[in-house]
């Protein structure tokens, strides 16, 4: 069965190792000649290179045996179903693991010497992070295959919850992970504003005082709030119970960026500086010495997904 | 109605002596047998018992479960309700009971992607009594080039490549859904005389919507009608007991038509 999966799966294994071993040699050549634009592509394939492998790997390699009527031909050979299904897997997942690993390897590779500033802002385009996104990528691809039996809408839906998963995990589940560093910083006037900041909070939040963040070089920062010793944030009721100037004129003007006038930036200095006496800035932040635990731990995740996914595969499989 | 033990067959056309299955033994036994989709029965309470060593021929009209029967009997996929035994074990029970059993079916999928010889080397590798050199002669003798692209045959073709993956791995049972349906004449009839051909050495299970096809190498007949069987028994036998019934020679045709219509013969 695994001779089979091989004869089976070499013509697409053999593009992709071809097309990894192209753009390995491209990158030697290429070495230190960034411009700035081919490392943000080679991070941008990096992080597209799972998703893909679910819905070019993962999803046809069930759907496509229902929608072609092979199913018929595959399980009717002297081998169960289950072992059928358990082989692909492990053949073709094993692939997939080494396809995302490699790239990204020689993309870490290639990119050392440019890496010198925030490793966290490159987090899931290096190491061994990938390895787990495209073990995920193609169960669920698989499943979905197994349970759409439709090779397209089996990898759209693929695509979609990946997407999903992997943006929850990102902004829900990764900062949670290892303790963060605490950090408590006196309001500085000078280098604190007044604003939004974020898609949502444009929408359903409040202008309220933005500090600027601490030069913290190779860290994550994964929240800044503004406390009193309670630790309660600001509101905005005493926000503007503090500094009643505050709200009124006319917001930032929407073209561009207007300086403000002195007599503004005084005045919300005056305000920073009051809040100031009640108020801190507390920051939390994942320090340098987190980066490889957080990436095992990525990792273990991910695998530990695809393998509750590669259960399902079996016990779908078995049923169908 | 239920099937009767049938006495010893006569011969065919075509078919040869000499079976390898000793004919007292059941090639296929179904009891209540029932298959839901969703909301919809494909078949329901379908009990039928088949003897081994036989050609046999399963008619009826479509949608009368032909498919879904031998569905199960290859064990690709599990009853709803009832049992099903195919050579004494559940169909599809381990890669054991999975090699004793041979299926073609319908439209007979291949791999389109993947070559003649890919195929029999696919075969080669899932099937632990596979007949290489069997196989290998079969595709020569049929003038089929092992290095075409399965999706590039012919459909009489793809019908003997399929064919050849099911009866060089030596089952026991050879199972066709449908085998003939989209051949032309010529194609359809060098296809039968194939399967024919295998009858020496298994039993075969062939079903089919034409009277004529199972006539050249049936010697056992179902009539599944809505998921009952309407007749089923030794066709010479059958064909016998009608004549002495009516007292005037009947056909297969007459007979079949007659049991699927329920008006019995005029």
């Amino acid at each position: 069965m695994i001779r089979f999966s091989w004869l089976q799966f070499r013509a697409q294994a053999a593009v992709v190792a071809g097309a990894l071993a192209l753009l390995a040699v491209a990158a030697a050549v290429l070495i230190h000649r960034d411009d700035g634009s081919v490392r943000t592509w080679l991070g941008l394939l990096v992080i597209v290179t799972p998703g893909l492998i679910g819905a070019f790997w993962g999803a046809p390699l069930v759907a496509s045996e229902f929608e072609d009527g092979t199913f018929r031909l595959a399980w009717t050979q002297s081998v169960t179903r289950r072992r059928w299904m358990a082989v692909k897997l492990v053949v073709v997942g094993l692939a997939s693991m080494a396809a995302a690993g490699l790239l990204s390897l020689v993309v870490t590779w290639w990119a050392s010497p440019l890496d010198r500033g925030n490793q966290f802002a490159t987090f899931d385009q290096r190491d061994i992070a990938p390895i787990g996104y495209a073990a995920f990528a193609f169960t669920l691809g698989v499943l979905a295959g197994a349970l759409i039996r439709r090779t397209r809408p089996a990898m759209f839906v693929t695509l979609a919850v990946f997407i999903t998963v992997r943006l929850a995990e990102l902004t829900w589940l990764r900062p949670r992970l290892l303790q963060p560093v605490l950090l408590n910083l006196a309001l500085n006037p000078g280098s604190t504003g007044y604003g939004q900041a974020g898609t949502l909070s444009v929408l359903f939040g409040s202008p309220t005082l933005m500090p600027n963040p601490p030069d913290l070089p190779n860290t994550w920062i994964t929240s800044t709030r503004i406390v009193n010793a309670h630790g309660e944030g600001l509101t905005t009721r005493v926000l503007d119970g503090a500094c009643p100037s505050i709200n009124r004129g006319r917001g930032g003007g929407g073209l561009g960026h207007t300086k403000a006038p002195q007599a503004v930036v005084n005045a919300l200095q005056d305000c920073v500086a009051k809040i100031g006496t009640t108020y801190h800035e507390a920051l939390a932040y994942q320090p340098a010495s987190h980066y490889w635990p957080l990436q095992w731990y990525e990792l273990a995740i991910f695998l530990g997904a695809a393998l509750v996914l590669a259960a399902a595969c079996l016990s779908r499989i078995r049923r169908a | 109605m239920r099937c009767q033990p049938s006495t010893p067959c006569r011969h065919r056309p075509w078919r040869t002596t000499g079976f390898v299955n000793d004919s007292s033994k059941t090639l296929l036994a179904a009891s209540g047998l029932g298959k839901r989709y969703r909301r919809r029965w494909a078949l329901s309470d379908c009990t039928l018992e088949i003897p081994a060593g036989r050609v046999v021929g399963l008619v009826g009209p479509n949608g009368a479960g032909k498919t879904t029967l031998l569905h199960l009997a290859a064990g690709l996929i599990a009853p709803t309700t009832g049992m099903v035994e195919v050579l004494g074990e559940r169909p599809g029970d381990g890669p054991a009971q999975l090699g004793r059993v041979g299926f073609v079916a319908q439209d007979t999928p291949l791999y389109s992607g993947l070559s003649v010889a890919g195929h029999l080397r696919m075969a080669a590798y899932l099937n632990p009594g596979w007949d290489g050199e069997q196989a290998r002669r079969r595709i020569e003798q049929l003038g089929i080039d092992p290095r075409q692209r399965a999706g590039r045959l012919s459909g009489g073709q793809r019908a003997q490549l399929a064919l050849t993956l099911a009866i060089a791995k030596r089952p026991e049972l050879l199972i066709l859904d449908e085998p003939v349906a989209s051949l032309d004449p010529l194609a359809r009839r060098e296809f039968l005389r194939s399967v024919a051909g295998t009858a020496a050495r298994s039993s075969v299970v062939l079903s089919s919507h034409l009277v004529a096809d199972l006539e050249l190498i049936c010697d056992y007949l179902v009539v599944l009608v809505a998921s009952r069987v309407r007749l089923a028994g030794d066709i010479a036998a059958l064909l016998t007991s009608q004549r002495q019934r009516t007292g005037r020679p009947v056909t297969l045709d007459d007979l079949v038509v007659a049991s699927m219509s329920q008006t019995g013969l005029r």
